[in-house]
C-alpha cells in the first residue's frame, strides 16, 4: 500500500504524469525509501542489497508494457546514489518512465544522483522520458546529477526525452552511449534554468557498428542569471550518421556555452554538428503584440512553444 | 474610421537623419478597402507600421473612431482593433499553426474553425493545423498562414502589407478571392491593403498613392485608376514573378 502525502503526489504528477498507482510495473521511491512496487510476468524490478537502487529486467520479445521509476524526495538534506540497471531483452518494445521531485524547504540542500544503466538487446526499442522538477522555498539547494549509461545491440532503438523545466538548482548531466551496427539512438533534451540555476549536460555518443545512427537535439532557455552548458560528442568509429544541435535562447543576464564535438574514425562517418544560441527576436515578439498579447505573454508563448 | 493627422516620420542613419513621411493626412472610412500603391520607397510599408503601432511617429496624430491612439502600444492598439499582416511573416521554432490562429482569434476555437480559415487561403487544413511555423514551411506557405491569421483576428481594421510578396500564381488568385470574400462581410470594418498590383488596386473602392511620403492622390478607383496603369504604381500580373522573394517551394 502506498502512502504518500500531498506533496509527494505533487512531485509524482510534475515528474511522471502519475495521479495514481501505475498500471504495470513500477517502483516508486520516496524519501530513499520504496514507497511501493510491482513486477509484472515479463518485468522483474529487483532491489539491490545495498538498498540503492534497482535491478530491472525486461524478458525478450515483452511489447507495449512500461516500467515508472519515480523518485520524489521531500525531506531537506537528504543525499543518494541510486543505481538502477535495465537489462532489455531481444525484440522488446517497452516505455520506461523515470524522473526525480524534489521539494526542499529547508535550509540544507537536496541531492539525488541517479546513475541508470540501460543493456538494450538485439531490435528491442525503448522510449524512456526522464523529468527533473524542483520545488519548494527553502535556502537549501535541489540538486540532481544524472547519469545515463545506454549499450546498444544490433538494429535496437532507444528513444530518450529528458526534461527539466524548473526549479532544480544545479544539475551535471552525463549520457553515454555506445551504439553497435544497424542501432539507432534519438534524443531531445528539454531545458529551462532560471535564478541562479546552473546546468551542465554532456553527452558521449560512440557509433561503433556499421548503419548506427544518432540524433541529440537539445532545446534549452537559460533566463534571470543562469548558466548552461552543453557539450555534445559524437564519435563516428563506422559507416555510420550523426546528428547533434544545439538550440538556445538567452534571456535577461543567462548565459549558454555550446561545444560540439565530432570525431570520425572512419571514411564513411558522417558527422553533423549544430549550434544556435540568442534571444527571442524582436519580430517575433511584435508578430504576437499584433495578435493582441503584451510584450510578457509573448514571450511566454514563444518559450513555452520553443520548449513544447 | 481611422484618422492620420499631420503624421511625420524620420529615422537616423548613420547619423543622418532622414525623413519617411512628411505631414501627412489621410482619413480612411468604415466599410471601405481601401489601397495603398505608390513606388518603392515612398513610405507604405512604414505607413502601416505607424498605424499598427510598431513605429511611433515624430510628430501628428493617429484616430481611431475618433480616439486618439496615437501613444498607444502594439498590444493596445491589437486590443482595439487592428490587425497587421506582415510582408515577411516571422517563423516561430515549436508554435503550431493551430497556435497561431489561436492566438489571433483570442480564444480556444476549435478544429474545425481554425481548418475553416486555412481552407480561405487555399492550405489544406489537415495538413497544415498541427505543422510548426518554422522554417521548414516555405515563404508562400508562410504567408498563407500569415493570412489566414488575421482573418482569424476579425479585426475593425486589418492591414495588409504586400500581401501579394513572395506568393504563387495560384495564391494569388485566392487571395484576391480572400480579399472579396471579406469585402462582402465588411460592415463597419474596412481593410488597408499595401500593393502595386494592379489586380489588387482594381478590387479597392479608394486608391491612395503614396510618393516621397506625402499623398499625392486619393479617391474613388474609378477617378484614379487610368492615371496609374502603366506605372509602378499598378503593376500587371506578368510582371508579378520580378517581385522574386520567398517564393512556392516545387
Amino acid at each position: 500500500m502506498i502512502q504518500l502525502d500531498e506533496i509527494q503526489r505533487r512531485l509524482l504528477r510534475e515528474v511522471a504524469d502519475l495521479h495514481e498507482v501505475p498500471e504495470g510495473a513500477y517502483n516508486i521511491r520516496s524519501n530513499s525509501r520504496s514507497a511501493g512496487r510491482q513486477s509484472t510476468a515479463n518485468i522483474e524490478i529487483i532491489p539491490r542489497e545495498e538498498g540503492n537502487g534497482l535491478t530491472i529486467r525486461i524478458k525478450p520479445g515483452t511489447k507495449h508494457e512500461s516500467v515508472h521509476i519515480p523518485v520524489v524526495m521531500t525531506e531537506s538534506g537528504l543525499k543518494e546514489v541510486v543505481y538502477n540497471d535495465f537489462y532489455i531483452g531481444e525484440d522488446a518494445d517497452v516505455v520506461i518512465v523515470a524522473g526525480c521531485g524534489i521539494d526542499n524547504c529547508g535550509n540544507q540542500d537536496s541531492q539525488h544522483d541517479g546513475v541508470h544503466r540501460f543493456f538494450v538487446g538485439k531490435n528491442a526499442h525503448i522510449r524512456y522520458v526522464e523529468k527533473h522538477y524542483g520545488s519548494g522555498d527553502g535556502k537549501g539547494k535541489r540538486i540532481l546529477n544524472p547519469v545515463t549509461e545506454v549499450y546498444q545491440e544490433e538494429g535496437s532503438s532507444v528513444e530518450m526525452e529528458m526534461v527539466q523545466i524548473k526549479g532544480v538548482d544545479d544539475t551535471n548531466r552525463t549520457t553515454v552511449a555506445e551504439l553497435g551496427k544497424g542501432a539507432k539512438l534519438v534524443v531531445r533534451e528539454r531545458l529551462m534554468t532560471h535564478g541562479e540555476q546552473r546546468a551542465l549536460s554532456v553527452y558521449d555518443v560512440r557509433l561503433n557498428g556499421e548503419g548506427a545512427s544518432a540524433d541529440v537535439v537539445s532545446r534549452s532557455v537559460a533566463r534571470d542569471r543562469s548558466y548552461q552548458k552543453f557539450d555534445a560528442k559524437l564519435l563516428g568509429n563506422a559507416p555510420c550518421t550523426g546528428h547533434t544541435e544545439c538550440d538556445s535562447i538567452i534571456m535577461d543576464e543567462g548565459r549558454i556555452l555550446a561545444v560540439p564535438g565530432l570525431e570520425a574514425n572512419d571514411v564513411d562517418a558522417a558527422l553533423v554538428h549544430e549550434a544556435a544560441i540568442g534571444k527571442i527576436a524582436g519580430d517575433q515578439l511584435i508578430k504576437l503584440m499584433t495578435l493582441g498579447l503584451t510584450a510578457q505573454e509573448a514571450e511566454e508563448q514563444i518559450v513555452n512553444g520553443f520548449l513544447k | 474610421m481611422l484618422e492620420l493627422k499631420n503624421i511625420t516620420f524620420r529615422v537616423r542613419d548613420e547619423g543622418e537623419e532622414k525623413g519617411i513621411i512628411h505631414d501627412l493626412s489621410l482619413t480612411l472610412p468604415d466599410g471601405k478597402l481601401i489601397v495603398i500603391t505608390g513606388p518603392n520607397g515612398g513610405g507604405k510599408s512604414t505607413l502601416a507600421r505607424l498605424i499598427a503601432g510598431i513605429e511611433t511617429p515624430d510628430a501628428g496624430r493617429i484616430l481611431l473612431d475618433g480616439e486618439d491612439i496615437t501613444g498607444w502600444s502594439v498590444t493596445q492598439r491589437a486590443r482595439a482593433g487592428i490587425a497587421f499582416a506582415f510582408q515577411q511573416p516571422v517563423r516561430f521554432k515549436g508554435l503550431q499553426v493551430i497556435d497561431l490562429l489561436r492566438l489571433a482569434s483570442g480564444k480556444q476555437i476549435s478544429m474545425g474553425e481554425a481548418c475553416d480559415y486555412l481552407s480561405r487561403v487555399g492550405l489544406c487544413a489537415r495538413d497544415y493545423i498541427d505543422r510548426e511555423v518554422n522554417a521548414s514551411l516555405s515563404g508562400g506557405e508562410l504567408k498563407r498562414i500569415e493570412i489566414a491569421t488575421v482573418l482569424a483576428r476579425k479585426a475593425k481594421v486589418t492591414l495588409f502589407d504586400e500581401p501579394e510578396a513572395g506568393i504563387d500564381l495560384w495564391s494569388f488568385q485566392n487571395l484576391i478571392g480572400v480579399f472579396r470574400e471579406m469585402r462582402e462581410d465588411m460592415k463597419d470594418r474596412s481593410i488597408l491593403i499595401i500593393s502595386h498590383q494592379e489586380r489588387i488596386l482594381n478590387i479597392a473602392d479608394e486608391l491612395v498613392v503614396l510618393r516621397e511620403g506625402q499623398v499625392t492622390c486619393h479617391g474613388q478607383r474609378e477617378e484614379i485608376m487610368p492615371s496609374l496603369i502603366g506605372t509602378a504604381s499598378a503593376v500587371p500580373d506578368c510582371r508579378k514573378g520580378q517581385t522574386g522573394e520567398g517564393g512556392e517551394r516545387a
